[in-house]
């Protein structure tokens, strides 16, 4: 499989990443080759196998009910770039 | 050079000070920083008070094997009060809120915290190029990579900088790194080690470990850091056990007697170097002489371990990573015209380019379509290379083989080759996918002088078994306790 400009520039949309126009060559080249080498993978017969998810073959453990956690949202929040009032900042999203 | 087990004894018998080793430590990371970069961050004064604190309750009586070692926690891992960069611009400044559950298990046993150490950004790398910091060097050769993405550890205690690491191993970021430094490494089975506080990488593969000179600082390490937590729903609930029991045992003529040694026929054919063949199989003849014996098995899947690995960890790193988006924490561009392109831009600024190219693949194995034939397909192969060990179980208790097919490369030997640079991990991502612990230690060198690490793989939990068979390798051989050239000259005496 061969990825075509618009493909990269798509998945980087998909991704929120950012691509320069001048960079996606060298981009769409090493992901070419990446691909190149996971492409082996079609061909193999996997019919009937149940695909495995996870190492352990567990079961969601439950808990009860109830509230354990605390109001930390000002130490939560220390770390974060625009904050005011508690809430985060953003740009305006509607006009 | 100590080792966990004897400064544990020393500091018992109060020959040395936990002040007194910290004070050592932080003497060597500051000669060895400007040559290996193993460090991302030092906090000597919190390291020194921890020492006090250490000291105090050794006084009190209420000391522990651990009490008053000085470690190092990869950068992943997350520590309150330090900053927690993961190798990457995006976490440059990021303090977190919270310890990792395995940060406060090892602080609870009297560990002593000096910093954390460098890595791949996001663990996404087998070679420490990637991170922000700039890439830690092999202490055996400073032109030659330390092997990643746990690289800061294992070139740390190769530099004899601290005796004790933590890492991660999502594909073989604890091996290989110990293979490269000729350190030991662990990865113990998913699920032991709990990942509360690991910043996630691809969720079903991240495993934290161990680095130590050697496999009874390893076992004493892995002993005090895992355990049941509620927090992290993966993690396993399983009643304590003690791993350096059978290691303390004395040693007999043939201690390895009865113990099978399975050879997968794929682990020794081409693309293996020469001098890697050649110490692989003088280790064999080393454990033989132990008393264990050798069969040939077949894991006829591990072949497609590479792509199938290519496929599920980037999608699980693009769904992990989607939380950077530079709005709860993390690095934010300082120009955007709109919260979209507040988004890209943040993500593009703050992640380098293998990151982005992980992200980028999974989200295209994810996407719609392509779902089917790239996730799902990988994980059918996952199950066959599942299947496969399972079998080999039957016929073998161990499985032995090279951690890596070459010892470490130059630096930029491999930057501009993503996939030559995913292969090297061919050996090691198999055990990640099917969840079951395995371990380095150094069995030999290149005539360059460079380590070449055997990695001994077990069934699940049977951490106790590869460190047994490690230890009695280590007490028949004295790899594990050679320095890399100039490393006892630049440090001072009677440190670890």
């Amino acid at each position: 499989m061969a990825l075509t400009s618009d493909d990269v520039q798509r998945l980087a949309r998909l991704a929120r990443i950012e691509i320069d126009a001048g960079a996606t060559r060298d981009v769409q080249a090493k992901l070419d080759a990446i691909f190149a080498m996971i492409d082996e993978l079609l061909s193999i017969d996997t019919a009937g196998i149940v695909p495995m998810a996870h190492a352990q073959d567990l079961m969601l453990p439950l808990r009860e009910d109830a509230v354990t956690e605390t109001d930390r949202h000002a130490l939560y929040q220390q770390g974060a770039p625009s904050v005011a009032g508690g809430l985060y900042l953003v740009p305006k999203v509607i006009e | 050079m100590k080792t966990i087990g004897q400064l544990s004894e020393a500091l018992r018998l109060r020959e040395v000070s936990s002040v007194e080793l910290v004070q050592d430590a932080l003497a060597r990371i500051a000669v060895a920083q400007p040559r290996f970069n193993a460090f991302i961050t030092v906090d000597a004064d919190a390291a020194l008070a921890a020492a006090r604190d250490a000291d105090a309750a050794r006084a009190r009586g209420e000391a522990g094997a651990l009490t008053g070692i000085p470690i190092a926690h990869k950068d992943v891992l997350m520590t309150a009060g330090m900053r927690t960069t993961c190798g990457s611009r995006m976490l440059a400044e990021f303090v977190a809120p919270y310890d990792a559950h395995v940060v406060t298990r090892l602080r609870d046993a009297g560990t002593v915290l000096v910093g954390k150490t460098n890595m791949d950004e996001f663990a996404m790398g087998s070679s420490n190029e990637s991170s922000y910091f700039g890439p830690a060097r092999n202490p055996w050769n400073p032109a030659h990579i330390p092997g990643g993405s746990s690289g800061g550890s294992a070139a740390a205690i190769a530099a004899a900088l601290v005796p004790g690491t933590t890492g991660t191993d999502t594909g073989g970021s604890i091996r290989q790194p110990a293979a490269m430094c000729g350190i030991t490494g662990i990865k113990p089975t998913y699920g032991l080690c709990s990942r509360y506080g690991l910043v996630a990488f691809a969720s079903s593969l991240d495993t934290p470990g161990v680095f130590a000179r050697d496999a009874l600082g390893c076992a004493l390490l892995l002993d005090a850091m895992a355990g049941h937590d509620a927090r992290d729903s993966t993690s396993l609930d399983r009643p304590p056990e003690d791993r350096s029991r059978a290691l303390r045992e004395s040693a007999t003529a043939k201690p390895l007697a009865g113990l099978r040694i399975g050879l997968p026929r794929e682990y020794f054919g081409d693309g293996v170097d020469a001098a890697v063949a050649g110490a692989i199989d003088t280790a064999l003849g080393a454990l033989r002489a132990l008393g264990a014996t050798t069969v040939d098995i077949g894991l006829p899947a591990v072949k497609h371990s590479v792509p199938v690995y290519y496929v599920i960890a980037p999608a699980e790193a693009s769904s992990n990573l989607s939380r950077f988006d530079g709005v709860r924490y993390g690095h934010r561009a300082g120009h955007y015209t709109d919260l979209a392109d507040m988004y890209c831009r943040s993500r593009a600024e703050g992640f380098g380019a293998e990151v982005k190219r992980r992200i980028l693949v999974g989200t295209y194995v994810l996407s719609h379509g392509y779902y089917d034939a790239y996730y799902l397909k990988a994980q059918q192969v996952r199950r066959l290379i599942a299947q496969d060990f399972a079998r080999a179980y039957r016929d073998c208790d161990v499985i032995v083989g090279p951690t890596a097919p070459t010892a470490a490369f130059p630096i930029g030997a491999k930057t501009d080759d993503p996939v030559q640079m995913y292969l090297n991990d061919i050996f090691t991502i198999a055990a990640n996918l099917t969840g079951s612990p395995a371990l380095s230690i150094p069995c030999g060198c290149t005539a360059d002088g460079l380590p070449i690490g055997l990695q001994i793989q077990g069934n699940h939990f049977e951490e106790a078994r590869i460190l047994n068979v490690a230890h009695r390798f280590q007490q028949a051989t004295d790899w594990h306790l050679r320095t890399p050239p100039g490393v006892e000259s630049a440090v001072r005496k009677g440190g670890p």
